[in-house]
């Protein structure tokens, strides 16, 4: 048919620059275990043609069948891991590809199991739609929103999910009534309105008899709103990241040969323009860019999330996770903010919980530091959306914490910038990903600059009054930190000297450098601060203390 | 898709939305510098596919102007097709990539084949027990390969980041959770992490890049008449030296393989399209998934999920 239709290079040309211009729209279903979301699913990609013959074949003939009436059994399409197709349930995120003459589709099927709130977090996290599934047979049977439609809703607001669509599911089984449909609308916006979310739209379907899902609905002619498909080919993508200030965390320094340094990433937020003035964080260096160099040849501008080289007039130091902003930035009060201090909203994803006091590793933009949660400031009740004291955090649950870093992060709120305002949190032993941060603010504005306090202190080989030091600072008021953490390699230590001065905090070593590699140091280090460098190594303890550690 | 990006660019006072192509790439090429500056380590599964064709030259972009810095490691199992092989060697040497290739010798030598072995067993010989000694040999921590979630049930709950044990397997229920763009790449000695830069692509996405970037592959990938047998309900191509079964016979037919991988186990498709534009419109034809010709994906329910298991892509 194909053949029929794009016979000559003119219409296959058109055909292709069709393809190319499409955009990509990626959403998450959540839905709980009998909601029929897999049922869901497998109806858009059937109706959608997007569903081989051979796969098909496979589902007809397979064993297992739950849906009744000889009806095919759609959820067998995407239920992928042997234990799933057993268990009738899906136990992680599953990706699912499909387009349509309008849009390309990336769905991330996350399941709705109530242990699961992980996997919806996740899946929620890079989508630009939720597709929220209502069972309109339990709503009728319990006379509210079940709980689990309530949390699932709740991460799509928590995760700045842009619009949020409530798919009615199962219309066909309360006899496609609008009654029903209209007091299951009218309570879902009224949750969705104290969520705060923005965009809501509510649509009656029928999964597994096809209303309303890719074709107009013949048995629900009340409802004259768009159909999952066409809502989905049309919703406008609105996006934070394109439209704000200029956030360009450097993932790479490049440098092939001795003609050429560049700094790749993705733009993160923004536009990056060539000739435009820009400013280096930490460092506070100006400088322009040059280039924006591609394999595709240079271009005048980029803007996120395109990945690029972007190469700078003069020889500044800067590398990976810092970032490079508009040097505008200051005067039109959108710099982001800097602090060692930040306060998040946090999913918990492991089995082992999160305790106040505990040190994790945590990965912002491309920047990874060491965190302590320093206090959990409420948990929230998914179910209520009730606040409440705890100690510590259990898997799925969600709660607003406060973390200290051992180095400052520039970040935007999450709600502003998803790129800027998200980060990661790692078990620093067993290495698992054990939970999903969203910046909400600094908990303390910009550390205070520490006058009087040197910018580092070099105790080489004496670990135990670089400790000592940084106690009686603190103790006294200072900030100061212990650098010898092999998560910072000798190369970023000017990088990391340098973003502790900026927050005002003293750097304190006990490495056993080289003498040239020290000189380096300190003559970097003079370079950019007024605050001084101490060198501990002729003095004894008392007088290092005496000196740095702000006994009088 | 490179023009396209140039054609915005001059016009763009104001940021506009990225094509889906574009946004793939940038997504791509960012998975890939992420694991350059993370790992100690990194290599690239070569396949010399055409998936692995995109990811070659998703990596020259990522790296421009400096080289791919990394080698990229083909699993030899000595059942390629010679074209597959003349290919791979030709375009690496062209490209300036450093190109490994390591063989199960000891396999390969007691005679190893899909016939008396069963596929299953002689994948695992051929590919994933050879694989991971090629890895381990290298001493790799992170290795790309070109796998995508489109392919196959199994491999749609794969991370961009798979993390996998110090003997090399995935284990499905104890997956680390992926958001954002925020890639944990924290290992204990001798654990790995595989990376797949192309998880977010489709079929139909890696042939309109092909197109739109003019990437070479292997001429088997196009139609043209070719000497073939039936065996075991699929087209084999016939080279020199095979052995015919009683009742097989030679004949040629006009043929292209969709997808290339051991010359025993991949079935040839009788098609006209002798041409990337023409695969493309053959392609929105098809009915049937581009795995379907695979006869290792077939011997058993759950086949690919147990191979994954024990360490393969």
């Amino acid at each position: 048919m194909a053949n029929d239709l794009l016979h000559t290079e003119r219409e296959f040309q058109d055909f292709l620059d069709a393809h190319l211009g499409q955009e990509l729209l990626r959403f998450t279903t959540a839905g709980s275990v009998d909601d029929g979301k897999s049922t869901l699913i497998g109806r858009l990609l059937h109706d959608t043609k997007s569903v081989y013959e051979d796969q098909l074949a496979a589902v007809k003939k397979s064993r297992v069948n739950r849906a009744a009436n000889g009806h095919v059994d759609f959820s067998l399409l995407t239920d992928g891991l042997k234990a799933e197709r057993e268990q009738g349930i899906t136990i992680d995120v599953a990706y699912r590809y499909f387009s349509t003459s309008r849009r390309k589709f990336i769905i991330a099927d996350t399941p709705g199991h109530e242990q699961y709130t992980r996997n919806m977090a996740t899946g929620a996290s890079t989508a630009d739609v939720a597709v929220v599934l209502i069972d309109a047979k339990a709503f009728l049977r319990e006379g509210k929103l079940l709980p689990q439609s309530r949390r699932h809703t709740y991460i799509a607001s928590l995760l700045g999910i842009p619009h949020v669509v409530a798919a009615v599911n199962k219309m066909d089984i309360v006899g496609y009534s609008q009654e029903t449909f209209q007091a299951i609308r009218a309570e879902f916006v009224e949750l969705a309105s104290r969520l705060g979310l923005k965009s809501v739209t509510t649509i009656p379907v029928s999964a597994l008899e096809g209303d309303n899902v890719v074709t107009p609905s013949t048995n629900m002619t009340w409802y004259d709103g768009p159909t999952l498909l066409e809502f989905l080919e049309t919703v406008p993508l609105l996006m934070n990241e394109p439209l704000g200030p200029l956030r360009f965390p450097v993932q790479l320094v490049q440098r092939p040969d001795a003609s050429f340094r560049g700094f790749a990433g993705q733009v993160a937020r923004g536009v990056l323009r060539a000739g435009e003035r820009v400013r280096a964080l930490p460092s506070g260096r100006e400088t322009t860019v040059s280039r924006i160099v591609t394999w595709d040849g240079d271009l005048p501008v980029a803007a996120y999330p395109q990945s690029v080289t972007v190469e700078l007039e003069d020889e500044i130091d800067l590398s990976r996770g810092e970032m490079l902003v508009a040097a505008s930035a200051e005067e039109e009060g959108n710099l982001p903010q800097a602090s060692r201090h930040v306060r998040a909203m946090v999913v918990w994803m492991h089995e082992e919980p999160l305790v106040v006091g505990r040190t994790y590793i945590a990965k912002h933009t491309t920047r990874t530091v060491r965190a302590t949660v320093k206090a959990i400031r409420y948990r929230v009740d998914v179910a209520t959306l009730e606040h409440g004291a705890t100690r510590q955090l259990a898997m799925n649950e969600i709660a607003e914490i406060e973390l200290e870093t051992n180095l400052p992060l520039f970040f935007d709120p999450y709600e502003e910038s998803r790129t800027t305002g998200s980060m990661i949190l790692i078990d620093s032993l067993t290495n698992a990903t054990v939970g999903a941060a969203m910046i909400t603010g600094a908990s303390k504005a910009l550390d205070d600059t520490a006058n009087g306090a040197p910018a580092l202190v070099l105790l080489p080989g004496r670990p135990a009054i670089a400790e000592r030091l940084r106690e009686q600072m603190e103790a006294h008021g200072y900030r100061a930190v212990v650098i010898d953490d092999d998560l910072i390699p000798e190369e970023s230590l000017v990088a990391v000297i340098r973003a502790l001065d900026l927050a005002g905090v003293t750097a304190i070593t006990s490495r056993a450098l080289a003498s040239d590699a020290v000189d380096g140091l300190v003559h970097a280090v003079s370079g950019f601060t007024q605050r001084g460098v101490l060198r501990g190594d002729e003095l004894d303890d008392e007088k290092v203390l005496e000196i740095a550690g702000g006994v009088q | 898709m490179s023009s396209a990006i140039a054609d915005d660019a001059t016009t763009l006072l104001t940021p506009k939305r990225l094509n889906h192509l574009q946004a793939l790439e940038a997504e791509s090429i960012a998975i890939m510098r992420e694991a350059v500056a993370e790992f100690a380590r990194p290599v690239m599964l070569y396949s010399i596919g055409k998936d692995s064709s995109v990811m070659l030259r998703l990596a020259q972009k990522a790296f421009y102007p400096g080289k791919i810095p990394f080698p990229l490691l083909h699993v030899d199992t000595s059942y390629k097709f010679p074209e597959m092989i003349s290919f791979r060697d030709a375009y690496t040497k062209e490209i300036g990539a450093e190109l490994i290739v390591h063989r199960n010798e000891e396999a390969i030598a007691a005679g190893a084949n899909p016939y008396t072995l069963g596929t299953q067993n002689c994948c695992g010989l051929l590919k994933t027990r050879s694989l991971l000694d090629g890895l381990a040999e290298g001493g790799f921590d992170a290795a790309f390969g070109g796998a995508r979630r489109d392919e196959e049930k199994s491999r749609a709950k794969e991370r961009v980041y798979s993390f996998r044990d110090s003997a090399g397997q995935w284990d499905p229920k104890n997956q680390r959770p992926e958001l954002w763009s925020l890639y944990n790449s924290r290992l204990r000695k001798g654990e790995s992490i595989r990376v797949f830069p192309l998880s977010n692509w489709t079929e139909l996405d890696i042939w309109l890049y092909l197109y739109a970037e003019k990437i070479p592959i292997v001429p088997l990938y196009f139609a043209q008449e070719r000497p073939l047998i039936v065996r075991g309900g699929q087209m084999t191509l016939y080279h020199d030296g095979m052995k015919l079964l009683p009742g097989e016979e030679i004949r040629t037919e006009k043929v292209r393989m969709r997808s290339l991988g051991c010359l025993p186990c991949t079935g040839a498709m009788r098609s006209e399209a002798d041409t990337l534009p023409k695969i493309i419109e053959e392609l929105l034809t098809f009915r049937r998934s581009e795995r379907e010709n695979r006869a290792i994906d077939h011997d058993e329910e759950g086949s690919m999920e147990v191979k994954k298991r024990e360490g393969y892509f």
